[in-house]
């Protein structure tokens, strides 16, 4: 049964956020790939320390805010231009100054879509579960006090008998394999 | 350690927290057992679901009878619908005002404040949404106000400043909605793993959608939080201006000033203000929060009520000085019969609710009595409740001709609903503060002394 065992990665905890940060810059040095650090709140200065680079998401609410925009526009020119012309107060049938708050609100709609979907997306959630999962430990400390370090097996350097060494060595406690539940 | 205590703030958490104190404190008001619920929020409850009952019962009459029930007639069609309207929709400010704009100004004192002030936002505006919808007439046809190609072959009209209210108060809720549930969810995740019986643990489970607090997640987490932050500040500041354009963008003596948007909006964080504190009052008292909610929060949302409601009275009577540099007869004669007319006990209702009872915070003993601020934060609700009625019925009642005038009397039903929609409000509010974290549990912990890692450089 023991050689059926997958090991899907390793976790250790760290005291601290302090400790934490140590922990993550030893890890981006050694030259780790698949890995991450875990606490219950953002850790200020971790983005540098794990060597993390800056995230997408603004470049892509701002497409999506020019879409929104777009869209509003064509939406009221084509209906009220093209489609269904109507002469109301004297005005223009294209009268932009009035589509303005329509433009506006769809921009924000949009960008405010793009924002929380790009987020998850970026995070690959929603996800049924995940290794770290499988330590308990992990479970009950991780979004509670504990600050952790995880590596996942499909790290090139990973070896389940010298991460776990390495993992003790930059000062990690309660190191464990992440086994595989089925 | 000691180099920090001297030359920070005093603390904004009290009570010597630790992370999972924090955890604890917050998320055993939701997990405690039907007997564990405080007697105050049964009472609070039952008087909630009653005025909630009544409010299903009135609207449900409204629809089988048409809206001649309330006391709209002509020339005042919009009677207290539309004055409910502002009323809620102005509420709401508050919420994303403390969310976005006090989050981007850095004022971190905001962590204790904001979850709630945010389902605030969105009870209030699920109120404020209601009251158009009901009082169209016909409301199984409300949708006709969405802009989708239909048989008729015709559209909405894009220049009327109706249809740019339906797509400001849709956007946002929608965008308030978001934000409020993209907040919540690492304080999910730590419900979900305290979770015990099988219900929580799949529910919290599914709405914390997998979240494991880990660097990289937090990272696009905390970017789309800036963003969600940033552009809702422009955005509620377009709502109500957009709501002020329903009024300024007509050609009625009293409503076609550009004093409006930013007089709206100024009277819509005041108002919101208010109602946060009466509810942070509520919250604190019901769940002994005192150490998240402390004295220095509720000094500090005074300290804008008192900035917002003098900033009211600067507008009240700017409003007032330009009717009469104007020179045109119909916009004097508008503010005079405001202040004098059939209606002056409404307006001075207004000004002493708003302008005169709020500067008793010029006083600090005042800015810190509990008694006192939750007294007077209904005042002022009062006082902007009354603010939209003047300008709503004043105006309409008492417009061009003499001969179209009428005097706008309530009926049972003006009052059956507009109390039925604070039932509405509370049951919400009520239901969130039992089994949601009320109080955001993550930020918390950010702002505590620990959190940050020079925290331990200096500890000898």
């Amino acid at each position: 049964m023991v050689q059926t065992e997958k090991i899907e990665g390793a976790v250790a905890q760290f005291e601290n956020p302090a400790t934490l940060i140590k922990a993550a810059q030893k890890m981006r040095d050694e030259g780790f790939r698949n890995w991450d650090t875990h606490s219950p709140f953002p850790v200020h200065g971790m983005d540098d320390a794990m060597g993390t680079p800056r995230t997408k998401l603004g470049w892509m609410v701002a497409l999506f805010a020019f879409c929104g925009t777009t869209f509003a526009y064509l939406l009221q020119w084509w209906t009220s231009a093209v489609d269904y012309p109507l002469v109301i107060s004297g005005k223009p049938f294209n009268s932009v100054p009035a589509w303005v708050p329509v433009m506006f609100e769809l921009s924000v709609l949009a960008a405010a879509f793009a924002a929380v979907i790009g987020m998850l997306a970026f995070n690959m959630l929603p996800r049924y579960n995940h290794p770290v999962f499988n330590s308990e430990n992990f479970v009950a400390k991780h979004m509670d006090d504990g600050f952790f370090v995880s590596v996942e097996a499909t790290d090139a350097k990973f070896d389940k008998e010298k991460t776990v060494e390495f993992l003790g060595s930059i000062g990690g406690t309660n190191i464990e394999l992440l086994v595989a539940d089925d | 350690m000691s180099a920090h205590t001297e030359t920070s703030e005093p603390p904004l958490i009290t009570g010597t927290q630790s992370f999972h104190s924090v955890s604890q404190r917050i998320s055993e008001v939701t997990e405690a057992p039907i007997q564990g619920t405080p007697k105050l929020w049964w009472v609070l409850m039952v008087i909630s679901l009653l005025a909630l009952a009544n409010l299903g019962a009135s609207i449900a009459y409204l629809f089988w009878e048409g809206v001649g029930i309330w006391g709209v007639q002509n020339p005042v069609g919009w009677g207290w619908a539309i004055v409910n309207f502002v009323f809620w929709v102005g509420i709401g400010h508050a919420g994303t005002l403390i969310s976005a704009v006090l989050f981007l100004l850095r004022q971190r004192w905001r962590t204790s404040i904001n979850r709630f002030a945010e389902a605030m936002t969105i009870f209030a505006v699920i109120c404020a949404g209601m009251f158009p919808g009901i009082h169209v007439g016909r409301p199984w046809v409300a949708w006709w106000m969405a802009p989708y190609p239909n048989q008729m072959g015709i559209w909405p009209n894009f220049r009327s400043p109706l249809l740019w209210d339906m797509f400001a108060v849709g956007t946002y809720f929608t965008v308030s909605l978001m934000f409020w549930y993209t907040g919540m969810i690492p304080d999910l995740a730590t419900m979900r793993d305290r979770a015990k019986n099988k219900i929580r643990k799949v529910s919290l489970g599914v709405m914390a959608l997998g979240f494991r607090g880990s660097g990289k997640q937090w990272q696009n987490y905390e970017k789309a939080y800036l963003i969600l932050a940033g552009i809702s500040t422009p955005l509620v500041l377009s709502v109500h201006s957009v709501v002020s354009f329903d009024f300024a963008v007509s050609l009625v003596p009293g409503w076609h000033t550009t004093i409006f948007p930013p007089y709206f909006v100024a009277g819509a964080i005041f108002s919101g203000f208010a109602m946060v504190m009466t509810l942070a009052v509520v919250a604190r008292t019901v769940y002994k929060m005192e150490d998240f909610i402390t004295m220095k929060h509720l000094e500090n949302m005074n300290k804008i009520i008192l900035l917002t409601g003098t900033m009211v009275g600067y507008a009240y009577g700017c409003e007032f000085f330009i009717s009469w540099y104007s020179g045109n007869d119909y916009e004097r004669f508008a503010f005079v019969n405001r202040a004098t007319g059939d209606y002056a006990w409404a307006y001075w209702t207004m000004i002493s609710c708003n302008v005169i009872f709020p500067q008793i915070f010029w006083f600090r003993k005042m800015r810190r009595s509990i008694l006192v601020m939750f007294v007077l934060s209904i005042i002022v609700n009062i006082g902007m409740w009354f603010e939209r009625f003047v300008i709503i019925v004043t105006t309409l009642a008492n417009d061009f001709m003499p001969s179209a005038w009428d005097y706008f009397t309530p009926t049972f039903f003006d009052f059956s609903i507009l109390i039925g929609s604070f039932g509405l409000f509370l049951t919400l509010f009520l239901l969130f503060l039992r089994f949601l974290p009320m109080v955001a549990i993550a930020e918390i912990k950010g702002v505590l002394p620990q959190a940050d890692p020079h925290f331990y450089e200096e500890k000898h």
